[in-house]
């Protein structure tokens, strides 16, 4: 039986499988950089539909009520159903939306609210050292008072990660507001430079054993 | 390994389907964040706690603080203010973290093999109880292991009391019967000898391996380094005749190779080399200590002798009680005359002395209960096994061997259906108690909140007490003929207790440096007598008991005679420690506990393979492991000046050193399985040991040089010119800016340059993906390190989560961090503190004070690596007098 296909049939078809696969990429590539930060893909669906915007920009409530750790730990502290009943023991007590808040109270079984924040296992994060030296939550979490639904705005990329430390003066917020959504960090620059002046050398912050162990 | 057989369309139907499920895993998986429910006080997520707690291992407590991540205990420091441990730990300590986690773990009640509620066996008890109350308790007998617990002491009081005529029975194959004895007949009544070595000038080690498996060993191997420390051109000299090799033969200055026969005689006909002793002893305040494997004759001989030269030895009372002897229950067993038997630990199926035959007793009587953490060897023999809780799991209380108490304090709740031996004893009593309350019973008089936590009950310990010495016949050594057949504890998994852990199974022998194995341990010139080489086979005959096993030829045993190491050859220990090695026990006799004479050696067809990390035992006259004499100590030519063209590198902020002593180093291992336990290092398997692919951090090598044993421990060096950095491709081996020579795991693409261009190879890369996948032992991971894959080198961090958790804290209060904040694992897990790590810009660190020593030198530094860790070199201190040993 003679080939169905001569040499130059042939390679015409490796061609356009190569051309294929290398559209495809390209496709994806761009799809995946043109994606914006603030895109629902990073705000996932909620055990209860918790919103911050009505937590902490409504009601005021200051981060470290709910996340009581994050001065003194590298976690931040998701808040137990306990903390959560402080308030809601009272108020929408008997809301159909709390439901899973209030069988958590009821059978110790722990909410399971899904990661939004995450970063690779080889990267150790430390929050109360970044609150200490004067990076704020918004500098990473955005306006969180704004968000009905929590999201991710950063890319927590390393090269994010880095941005930052390697020039981190202006992202440097004065220790009284660190926890204030809407400051900013200061623009004088002296008070920029003391601010800088309490970190450990560039170097330092952006050796690898750093962030990796 | 087979090789793997493929044919071209099975290769692409293979490959066609991995790309198709690769496609479907691109995406990052999903993770959940759990917050607790109720949130306990005072906890810190990822802050983790330690919670003071002790166990026996070698018949005393060990004091230790558990470090709990989010409640799950996953690593064991030492307590500094417990005795039995000044702040060190011993491999088992270490190890005992696995054996809380061990997915083998007994897990279930069984009834005959059969899984069973545990109402059940509360219904069995209750019935034999009713009938044997009847009589008084006759018929009632309990075993018990350790009897170091004073609750539990208290305890079978009760039982007795309710059953006047029950009986209680203590079998642990590692008892030290012989030292009491031996005080029985020197002082009327069983003592134990509580050395003060630290105020010694010369110690002579009868075969005593009070460094090795003695129940104070960890409080010993502290004040023997403080005695060795010169101090006005003097220092501790040590003499060591021992019939095994032991990390005492192996510090000693004359060490001698002798069987133990040939020890007692050299101590009542005192020859030349006795005398030379004696003498130094005498103008030296040196003491004498003896082993186990002597006769209580040879004890009381020391005890007399000790009396003579005035040692530093005090007299206490033991820390466990007496009980009754285990062959009198085998004799009832056997008769019939026991209906109900509880046995409390211990797997004395598997241990207990050959003759007596304590299987087929067993399955006499009418109803055995057995206790333990894995459905061992007993257990299957036994009506009823119940699972036993861990140490970690339970209230409980235990003496260290100079008898101050430690409460053993739960850090979780019971991981399966299991129960405490106080509360099956409870059972027994009628009390129905639960452990906390029967503990805090014992000690209602203490402040209970102190005792917890500081892990020791103030001013619990013995009083030394006043003796005096009675006369008795002087030891008669039996007549040397045939072969001597000397057991010893295995260090690693002590009497088999610890077959079932991978850690214990893979870590080096500190004299063979074997793993995974045990072995007949012979000398050179027997092994030239039987014709035999490392890894052939023997057949040993001893009375009418045979035992195959493979020989291992090493300078530090005596000739003609063997050691048989115990614990190995388990049927029943689970997967790891199943059909390894062999099982000494079924030549061990209860008359002859540690050496039997009259044995017939013969080679035996066949070979085996054994798995080790160190294939070449000399240094080939290069100048590794370091020693010098006591007087030369100021001729010693420490450091070979590395010149170079270039500027140094600065280094402004902190400049991390490790200085490690060999004259303290006692090469007892705990620092390899403490960084093992630290830095998630996964074991590897014989196999894999074979092939050259042990993971640990830090190995502990050992060199024989003249007639000494030399242990030297090789972490990473963090060289300043470090050599495996300039080959990798990718960055992978860096310097941070503190001098670390870091490895980036997410960098590492596994091209092994770097290993192979390591002049210490301390480079370790996982081949297949070593870590065991099972959720228990996930549950032991420290979450401060990374868990490393397949295809990825890994080594030596100086423990860098340590440093970054000391850094933060420090940051965070805007200090430096100050000298001692960072301790790294192996460095806290060393008895002799011969691991000093610091900052050497600070010129009154430790680090840098021991780094100005006369005797500090670099590892192979004339390969101008620059190494941040250096050595203290060893210091041998031989009497002029004396030339043999």
């Amino acid at each position: 039986m003679p080939q169905i296909f001569g040499p130059p049939a042939v390679l015409g078809i490796k061609l356009s499988l190569v051309a294929i696969a290398l559209t495809a990429s390209a496709a994806w590539i761009t799809f995946y950089k043109a994606l914006p930060a603030q895109s629902g893909l990073a705000s996932p669906q909620q055990p209860i539909p918790f919103s911050h915007k009505h937590h902490v920009g409504d009601d005021g409530i200051d981060c470290r009520y709910c996340h009581w750790s994050v001065e003194k730990a590298s976690f931040a502290g998701i808040p137990s159903a306990q903390v959560c009943l402080t308030c809601h023991s009272q108020l929408f007590n008997d809301a159909p939306m709390l439901e899973p808040l209030r069988e958590s109270a009821r059978t110790g079984a722990p909410i399971r609210w899904v990661r939004v924040h995450d970063l690779p296992d080889f990267v150790f994060f430390d929050h109360s050292i970044h609150l200490a030296k004067g990076v704020g939550c918004v500098e990473c979490h955005g306006r969180v008072d704004r968000m009905p639904r929590i999201e991710r705005v950063a890319s927590l990329e390393m090269q994010w990660c880095l941005g930052c430390h390697r020039d981190p003066a202006p992202h440097l917020r004065l220790p009284q507001d660190v926890f204030d959504m809407a400051s900013k960090p200061p623009q004088d620059p002296r008070v920029r430079a003391q601010l800088a002046a309490r970190l450990l050398p560039k170097q330092r912050l952006t050796d690898c054993s750093t962030c990796h162990r | 390994m087979s090789p793997i057989r493929l044919t071209r369309r099975n290769f692409l139907k293979l490959g066609a389907a991995a790309a198709a499920l690769a496609t479907g895993a691109c995406s990052r998986p999903r993770e959940a964040i759990v917050p607790y429910a109720h949130q306990p006080e005072n906890e810190l997520p990822g802050v983790p706690r330690f919670y003071a707690t002790a166990a026996c291992f070698v018949g005393a407590a060990e004091g230790m603080l558990v470090e709990s991540n989010a409640g799950r205990p996953t690593k064991v420091e030492g307590n500094p203010g417990h005795p039995g441990s000044l702040g060190a730990t011993s491999v088992h300590g270490q190890a005992s973290v696995l054996e809380l986690w061990d997915p083998e773990r007994s897990k279930v009640p069984r009834q005959r093999g059969q899984p069973a509620t545990r109402g059940a066996l509360e219904r069995d008890i209750a019935d034999a109880l009713v009938r044997l109350r009847e009589r008084g308790g006759e018929g009632l007998r309990l075993l018990v292991r350790d009897a170091s617990s004073p609750t539990l002491a208290r305890q079978l009081d009760g039982v007795v009391e309710r059953f006047p005529r029950a009986l209680v029975h203590r079998w642990d194959p590692l008892h030290r019967d012989r030292s009491r004895e031996g005080a029985r007949l020197a002082f009327g009544r069983p003592l134990e000898p509580l050395y003060r070595i630290e105020q010694a000038g010369a110690i002579l080690s009868l075969d005593s391996r009070f460094l090795d498996d003695h129940p104070y060993r960890l409080n010993h191997a502290r004040q023997f380094a403080r005695a060795r420390m010169p101090r006005d051109g003097r220092m501790c000299r040590l003499y060591a005749l021992e019939s095994a090799p032991s990390l005492v033969g192996a510090m000693a200055d004359h060490r001698f190779a002798m069987s133990v026969p040939a020890i007692e005689a050299w101590l009542v006909e005192k020859n030349a080399a006795y005398d030379t002793i004696f003498k130094d002893l005498k103008q030296n305040r040196g003491v004498i200590l003896a082993g186990e494997a002597l006769s209580p004759q040879a004890h009381a001989l020391a005890h007399r002798l000790n009396a003579e030269l005035g040692a530093p030895v005090a007299y206490i009372e033991p820390s466990e009680r007496e009980l009754r002897p285990l062959p009198e229950l085998v004799q009832a067993m056997r008769g019939g005359a026991v209906e109900l038997l509880v046995i409390l630990d211990g797997n004395p199926a598997y241990d207990a002395p050959a003759e007596l035959d304590f299987t087929a007793a067993l399955a006499r009587v009418a109803l055995s209960v057995h206790l333990s953490l894995y459905d061992d060897e007993t257990s299957a023999r036994c009506t009823w096994h119940l699972p036993s809780t861990h140490f970690m799991e339970h209230w409980s209380d235990a003496r260290a061997f100079d008898g101050t108490a430690a409460i053993v304090q739960p850090l979780i709740a019971p991981l399966y259906a299991g129960v405490s031996p106080h509360e099956l004893l409870s059972l027994l009593s009628g009390e129905h108690k639960s452990a906390y309350d029967l503990v805090r019973e014992t000690w209602r008089h203490i402040d209970w909140d102190a005792a917890l936590r500081q892990g020791v009950i103030r001013g619990s310990a013995s009083r030394p007490l006043q003796v005096s010495l009675r006369g008795f016949s002087r030891p008669k050594p039996a007549p040397e003929q045939g072969w001597q057949v000397r057991f010893v504890a295995d260090e690693a998994v002590l009497d088999g207790r610890f077959a079932n852990s991978a850690w214990l199974q893979e870590l080096p022998r500190a004299d063979s440096k074997l793993t995974w194995d045990n072995a007949a341990l012979v000398s050179p010139n027997s092994a030239k007598v039987l014709g035999v080489a490392t890894g052939d086979v023997l057949d040993i005959l001893l009375g009418a008991r045979t035992l195959r096993a493979p020989a291992w030829v090493t300078p530090a045993q005596a000739d003609m005679s063997l050691t048989l190491p115990l614990g190995y050859g388990r049927s029943r220990a689970g997967a790891i420690g199943n059909g390894v090695g062999i099982d000494a026990f079924t030549l061990r006799t209860h008359a002859e506990p540690w050496s039997a004479g009259g044995a017939q050696v013969t080679k035996a067809p066949g070979r085996h393979e054994f798995a080790t990390t160190q294939n070449h035992a000399r240094m080939e006259g290069r100048e590794l492991a370091r020693h010098v004499g006591l007087a030369h100590i100021d001729s010693f030519a420490s450091k070979k000046p590395n010149t170079s063209l270039y500027p140094g590198w600065p280094y402004d902020g902190y400049r991390w050193a490790m200085s490690i002593d060999l004259n303290a180093c006692i090469g007892c291992n705990a620092c390899t399985i403490a960084c093992q336990a630290e830095n998630n290092i996964p074991t590897v398997g014989k196999e894999q040991v074979i092939a050259g692919r042990e993971m640990h951090w830090i190995r502990v090598d050992r060199y024989y040089e003249e007639r000494r044993t030399l242990f030297q421990p090789v972490p990473c060096m963090h060289c300043e010119n470090a050599p495996c950095e300039y080959v990798c491709p990718v960055e992978a081996s860096v310097h941070d800016s503190e001098g670390l020579n870091v490895q980036v795991y997410n960098r590492c693409v596994g091209t092994r340059f770097c290993s192979q261009n390591c002049p210490y190879k301390v480079r370790r890369f996982n081949f297949l993906d070593y870590q065991r996948k099972e959720e228990e032992l996930k549950a032991q991971r420290n979450p401060e390190v990374t868990v490393r894959m397949r295809g990825v080198m890994e080594k030596c961090t100086y423990c860098v989560q340590r440093i970054t958790r000391a850094r933060i804290e420090a940051e965070k209060q805007g200090r430096r961090i100050g000298d001692g904040e960072v301790v790294t694992a192996c460095q806290a897990a060393c008895p002799t503190s011969a691991i000093v790590f610091g900052d050497l810009n600070d010129k009154e660190s430790e680090v840098s004070k021991a780094k100005t020593s006369p005797l500090d030198y670099d590892l192979l530094g004339e390969l101008n690596t620059r190494p941040r860790t250096s050595y203290a070199a060893r210091i041998v201190n031989r009497n002029p007098e004396l030339k043999d040993g």
